[in-house]
This record gives C-alpha cells, structure tokens and sequence, in this order.
C-alpha cells in the first residue's frame, strides 16, 4: 500500500478549499501519481460547509470511506468535528482554530479549546495551528488556504514533495501572489514541523 | 492549469481535470460546431467553460432560454449535417422531452450527444430521477462514464456512433462524475474549422419531410427504423470495449454488475478487501447487452448489481435470467441489499455485500462522552442568502407589508421557484410553501388563486422567468388569475455560478446581445400592474407590496438589483454600528438575518469582510444604531 494517501479538506464557502485541493492533485499527477478528487457545487456553496476529498495511489472512487483518512485538513474548528467520521486512530488531524460562526446557527459556537481538548482525549495526532494568524502575517488572510497546503506537506506519510506542491501553486495562482503564498506555505510547514 | 490547454492540448497530454472540463476537452476532440445548454447543476461548467473557450474552438456556443430551446438547436444543427452538443442536469431533461422524444425518431446527419447529469443524494435538486429512464423511453443508446477519462473518451466516441446510426446518444454523468477530478490524457482534435466568415462551421440541411416531419404517416414508419437501429446497437453494445469484466477472483461463483460512479466504490471494496467476486463493468448499458451479461451470469450462484437512483440494470439482469432460464441469486435494490435511493459510497457497497458475504469485522470504536456531545452540539452550517443579497432585502419588505396589512403568515401562500431565491424557505422570511419545478410558482399562483380564499405571492428569478415563467403568465392573465408575481431580477444566473440570461446584454460567448425587458414582457402579457422596484429600499418594498396585495388581478413586481457575487461590481463601505444608540431590540440579527450581523459576546458585530454596504439594516433599525459607512 505505499503511496496511499487520502486527505479529506474541508471548511466553509469561501476559503479556498477546492483551489488547494486541485493543487494537490496537479502535484501528485505531475509526480506519476494516479489521483482522484471530489468536489462539491452549487447549493452547497452559500456559506455553508464544503469538502473535497484527495485519494492517491490506485483508487477508482474518489469519496474517502468512513475512518479511511490518512489526514483530515480543517479550515474551521467546527468542520473539524463534522469531519470525523473519516477518521481513525492514525489519522493526522489538523485543523485552522480560527472559527467563522455560521450565521444560520441553532446552537452557540463551543469553545475552541474544548475542542482542541476534546480531540486531544480521542485521537493520537491532533495538530492545531492558528492558521489565520499566521495568514495575515504572511501578508493576506486570504493565504490561509497556503498556510494549511505548508502544513500538509509537513507530514512524513505525505506522499508528494514540498518542491512539487509549490510548482504546483505557481501553476494555479496569480504571480503577483506567489511570494506570499511561499511565504504562507513555509509558515504552514514549520508550524507542524518545528 | 489554463483552461485554454483544452483547445490547444496536444494528443498525449495528461491534465488534471474536473469531469465536466473533461466534458469540455471530449467535445473539442469531436470537433463539434454547435453547442447549447441551459445551466443546471451538476453540468453547469460545462457551460462556463464553453462560453470562455467558443470561439477558439470553433465552436457556436448559446445558453438558451430553456433545455427544451437547446435541445431544439442542437437537433436542427445535427439534422444540418454539424456535430452538435447539449448538455443540462437531470431535471432539464424533462423540460426538453417533448423534442428530444422526436429527435430519437427523426434521426440525425451530423452526431448530436446529449449529456444529462444525474444528483444522486440531491446536493442541489428537487429530485433523484434517473436520466437512463430517458434512454428507454426514447429508445436511444446511452453511455454511463465512471470517471474523468471516460467522460471524455465516450462523449467523443458517443459522436462517432451517432453517426454511424443515425441516432442522439446520451451521456449519463452523475454529481460524483461531473464533479470528480483525475487525470485526463488527450487525444487527437477532429478538424472543425470555420467554412465561412463566423467563427464556426455551417452545415446545409438537405430536405427529407418523411425524416424529419413526424406528420402520422411518416412517424409511424419512423419507429420502425428506430427500432431496427436498437436492434443493430445490442450487437454493439454486446462488443463495446466499454462493457468489460475485470476479474478479482478464478472461482466463478460471486459476480458483481455496475455501472458509473457506483462502478468505482464496487471497485475499491472488492479490491482492498480482496474479495473473490468477478466485476462486469457496463459503461455503455443502453440498449441492453442481454448476450454478453448472459454468459457472464451463467456460471455465477451469486451476482451483486451495483448502481445508483434505479433499479435498472438489476431489472434487466432479472428479464435475462428469465430469458437464458438460469438461476443466478440477484443482490440489489429489489431485494434490499442496497438502498432504494441516495448516492452510494465505499460504506454503503461493502455494507451491502457483507450481507452474503460477511467478511466485515467490527470496526466500532468508542469515542469519550465528551466528544459525543461536542459532535451533538455543534451548530448547523446551512447554506444562507450572502451579504448583500437583494433577495433577503425583498424578502424582509414583503414579511413587513404582511403584517402592515394585518394579515398573517397562514393569510398568504408563496409559491417558490428554482434558484438560490428558494433559500427563502428558511426562516425569519419563511417565503416558500410549495414549489414543484423551474417556471412552476408562476402557474402555481394560477392554481391557488382559485383554490383557496388566501393571498397568493409568487417568486421567479430573472433566468427562471425567461425559461418557463412567461406561457404560464399570459395564463394568468387571460384567467383572471390573482395574486403577486415577484421576479427576483439580480441581472444573472446566479444559483448554477453566474451565467448570462436574456435580460443582460451579453450572450454566451461574451458578445453584446439585445436585452429583453422583464417590464415589456410583462406588459405585453397583458398586465396592468407592473413596478420595478428597487429592493434595497426598504420604504418602497413595503409600500408596493401593500399596493398589491390589495388588487384583484395579477400584479408584477420586478424587484430589481444585481447579486452581489457579479464581478466588477463597486462595493459600498461596511455599515458602523454606533453602541451607544443599541436597544438591544435585536431586530436586525433576528428578522434581517444577514451573515455580516451576528451578536457575539451580547454585542452586535459587523462582519467587514462580509458586508456589502446594501445598508438594509440601517433602515431596519429604529435606533440610529447603524449608520452608513464611508
């Protein structure tokens, strides 16, 4: 099973969830890699939650099964929660502990450091990073999105090169913003590294 | 990746792309000329991608009014000798039936495909049909890719044998398949170049009224061709390099059929559970291949069909036992081994299979209390109107002249309609009761009208209006219906990701077209109310619609204002919010409802990143606690 890697990514409209996914995906195919991507549209991107799941290495069906992830990739605290049920116990979770509070909400927003707490009790790898923060340092809160690619790549199971994961942001994205999404990529990189 | 590697992307070449772009990439292999769609999700960018790369490929490419005009235009441009290409989601398959129903009897010169997308577990539709339905009734071969490669490979090949048979054929996707990304290798490019002074190439139609002219005494002829054409595509299908085994096991006892993204699931749990089950895989399942599933059933005990929405391969499976008098234990949806309806996923196949074949072990892990209730107690995150949106603006103002009237909630009846305006079924605005199709709210109005004794407000976005809202209004008109069309004009297409209508002066390909007018239309339809208001104006909102209500005919409200999403659009700065003037009323977080206002810590706060500066809750507050930014 070498080079099986499933990542399911996922957070709120807006956040730039498909575009990093689409850049794994190029990088892994420019690496020889057979990979496969789903991606939600229409309705489903008002401001609600969106994934997209990454399968690498001989799959057909491109939707992760149950406790099938190698990594979940949370934008938001919350989408961590709802995304658990592709996890298990090896599974590497990493997630953005910045919140966006849903406007349509019914419940109060819990705490994040409940959450962070909460997953800390049940699972082996729970890797939390202020991801906005680091965003806006790299230069826009829009980056957030290169912050959490950074620390994808961070993972030694991550079948894909740091090299051709930028290769393939600077195929994906606007030059003028390149220097910040490096930047941004090496800050997400280091937070889990480091 | 650029998405102009679709026109110009040598044979060999390997993208990474999303179904739907390989959609794009097998229509400009195929070197069709004509192109046309109304966008509906999961097909919708195909449309997008098209309306950018048209002319570089050669290519005539319109969003029509509706399915039924795009299926129109491609039947005549294939019966003109072009290659031509249609493509809607599933439900547009209905609007374009009564044509399509007769392109399967006419035939065609040129090839005509027609891709329809199916939405299995309804991520953005009112209902789960099954567009290989279509392909029986019709009586048109269909083909059901499983991934990014074969949507490509078989809406070129699907070309070919339109061609050699003389016959539409369908591309059945469905919402996994449209929206999966893979790797694509290209192929070569047929040539389509321009054999006049437009940008695409014209065909010539050649006269033929007993093909094309399904007057009693030809049409009745015409079924027969179609049917000895049916009768030749079994010995194709049978053949196809598309219906394939692929064997996991040398034991002949367990088989599995599938087709599509089902396929896929089938797939991976056979293979990483090393299961000993033999897969035929139907890609192309329409019309039948009886001969080759009935050797591959004939030495099986058992044999599992895979596929999503209906049971349809499984009945098919079940008459070929019958026929080949073989007794073979059939696994599907008739007998409850997989769900009726849903999409399908790696769980639901390998929950499925257990059932005979139990080889699952218990994986149930038990997570602390806490978690448990974390994962019970976080907050819904359901898609809502953005910042901004004119339509949570009207739909505030039409709430405000309800009650202003004195009337209840129950005192009135909305009739919704398709778009993302149907958000409005949520409360505070609670503005859809019943809704049955795209154009229905209009004809919906008609009925209720004369039904009951309560007020009846219609909704239909611009787009929607323009495809099957104006027929059903000259009906109401005519019949003296009463009650309150509203058209949501937001100047764009704005559910499926943006796409032009008639109302704006721009076409599909980018170029200035004439803009028709939502107010003409209405007029000629004989209405004698008609106003076009400004939604974000509050105080206008509420007194049109109290103007209304209180007529006895049928009155049109075009509530004018662009989405928010258009691009290029100055925005206003974020409005203040001045503490000291808050009552804590509330108002504008609990009736506005906007995703730019939320009350965090007891203090309303304003999303600056969100808010559009539409200013609405500025005049939904009477306590000066809002103020216009600058």
């Amino acid at each position: 099973m070498d080079n099986h890697y499933s990542i399911y990514i996922c957070g709120v409209g807006g956040q730039g969830i498909i575009k990093t996914s689409t850049i794994i995906g190029e990088a892994a195919m420019n690496q020889g890699l057979d990979v496969v991507m789903s991606e939600i549209h229409g309705m489903s991107q008002r401001g609600g939650s969106v994934s997209t799941e990454l399968k690498i290495g001989g799959y057909n069906s491109s939707i992760i099964p149950n406790k099938g992830a190698d990594m979940l990739l949370a934008f938001e605290p919350i989408e961590t929660i709802r995304g658990l049920d592709k996890v298990n116990s090896e599974t590497k979770i990493v997630y953005n502990t910045h919140p966006i509070v849903p406007s349509s909400a019914d419940k109060p927003y819990p705490s994040v450091d409940n959450i962070t707490k909460t997953l800390k009790e049940n699972f082996k790898h729970v890797l939390p990073i202020n991801g906005t923060e680091l965003a806006v340092e790299a230069g826009s809160v829009l980056a957030l999105n290169m912050v959490l690619l950074g620390a994808v790549t961070a993972d030694d199971k991550f079948p894909l090169t740091k090299e051709s994961v930028i290769e393939a942001m600077k195929n994906n994205l606007k030059p003028k913003f390149h220097e910040m999404n490096l930047k941004a990529i090496e800050s997400g990189y280091n937070s889990i590294k480091g | 990746m650029n998405l102009k590697e679709l026109v110009t992307g040598a044979a060999g070449e390997k993208q990474f792309l999303l179904g739907n772009e390989a959609a794009v990439r097998g229509v400009i292999e195929a070197g069709v000329s004509i192109a046309a769609t109304y966008p509906g999700t999961p097909s919708s960018e195909i449309g997008n991608v098209l309306s950018v790369l048209a002319k570089e490929a050669n290519i005539y490419f319109e969003f029509s009014t509706n399915e039924k005009v795009a299926m129109e235009v491609a039947a005549t441009a294939a019966a003109s000798g072009l290659r031509s290409f249609t493509f809607m989601k599933h439900v547009g398959m209905n609007v374009a039936a009564d044509s399509f129903m007769t392109t399967a009897y006419s035939g065609v010169n040129g090839g005509m495909v027609i891709l329809s997308a199916d939405d299995p577990s309804l991520f953005s539709s009112q209902n789960e049909q099954d567009t290989r339905n279509y392909a029986r009734l019709a009586n048109v071969p269909i083909l059901e890719p499983s991934n990014c490669q074969e949507v490509k490979d078989m809406v070129k090949y699907a070309f070919d044998l339109s061609e050699q048979f003389n016959l539409p054929v369908i591309v059945r996707t469905t919402t996994r398949v449209s929206h999966m990304r893979g790797v694509v290798e290209f192929g070569d490019v047929r040539d389509n170049s321009s054999n006049n002074d437009n940008h695409w190439k014209r065909g010539h139609f050649k006269k033929d009224p007993s093909k094309y002219v399904p007057v009693p005494a030809f049409a009745g002829d015409m079924h027969v061709r179609l049917w000895d054409k049916i009768h030749k595509l079994e010995e194709v299908t049978n053949k196809s390099e598309y219906n394939k085994e692929i064997d996991f096991s040398a034991d002949k006892k367990y088989g599995l059929i599938a087709s599509s993204s089902a396929y896929n699931y089938a797939h991976d749990v056979v293979k990483f559970n090393e299961l000993d089950i033999n897969i035929l895989k139907l890609g192309f399942s329409y019309p039948f291949p009886q001969e080759l599933v009935g050797e591959f059933l004939a030495d099986l005990d058992e044999v599992f069909i895979v596929e999503e929405v209906d049971p349809i391969i499984e009945r098919d499976v079940l008459a070929t036992l019958g026929a080949k008098k073989l007794n073979v234990n059939v696994h599907g949806k008739l007998d409850g081994t997989f769900p009726l309806y849903h999409e399908f996923n790696s769980d639901i196949v390998s929950d499925g299979l257990n059932k005979v074949l139990n080889f699952k072990e218990d994986e149930s892990v038990a997570y602390s209390t806490s978690l448990e209730k974390l994962q019970e107690d976080i907050p819904n995150r359901a898609p809502v109107l953005c910042a901004g949106c004119p339509h949570r603006a009207m739909y505030y103002g039409i709430n405000k002249a309800i009650d202003e009237l004195g009337l209840k909630l129950d005192d009135v009846v909305f009739a919704s309609d398709i778009g993302c305006y149907t958000l409005g079924i949520n409360p505070p605005y609670n503005c859809a009761d019943y809704l049955l199709s795209m154009g229905s709210s209009v004809g919906d109005g008609c009925g209720f009208s004369v039904s009951t004794d309560q007020k009846v407000a219609s909704f239909i976005g611009d787009s929607t209006f323009f495809h099957s809202g104006i027929s059903p209004l000259i009906n109401a008109v005519h019949n003296k219906h009463n009650f309150v069309l509203t058209v949501l004009d937001n100047r764009i297409t704005a559910m499926t990701g943006g796409q032009p209508n008639p109302g704006i002066p721009v076409d599909g390909m980018g170029d200035e077209a004439p803009e028709v007018s939502i107010r003409k239309l209405a007029a000629a339809c004989g209405c004698d109310y008609v106003r076009v208001i400004n939604p974000f104006n509050l105080e206008q909102v509420v007194k049109t619609y109290k103007e209304a209500f209180e007529r006895d005919d049928t009155a049109v409200i075009v509530s004018k204002a662009p989405c928010t999403l258009i691009k290029g659009l100055t925005k206003k700065p974020p409005v203040k919010f001045i503490e000291s003037n808050c009552n804590n009323c509330d108002k504008c977080v609990s009736e506005l409802a906007c995703p730019a206002i939320s009350k965090i810590n007891g203090k309303i706060t304003i999303d600056k990143s969100q808010c559009d500066g539409c200013n609405v809750c500025i005049q939904v507050c009477k306590y000066g606690a809002l103020e216009a930014g600058r």
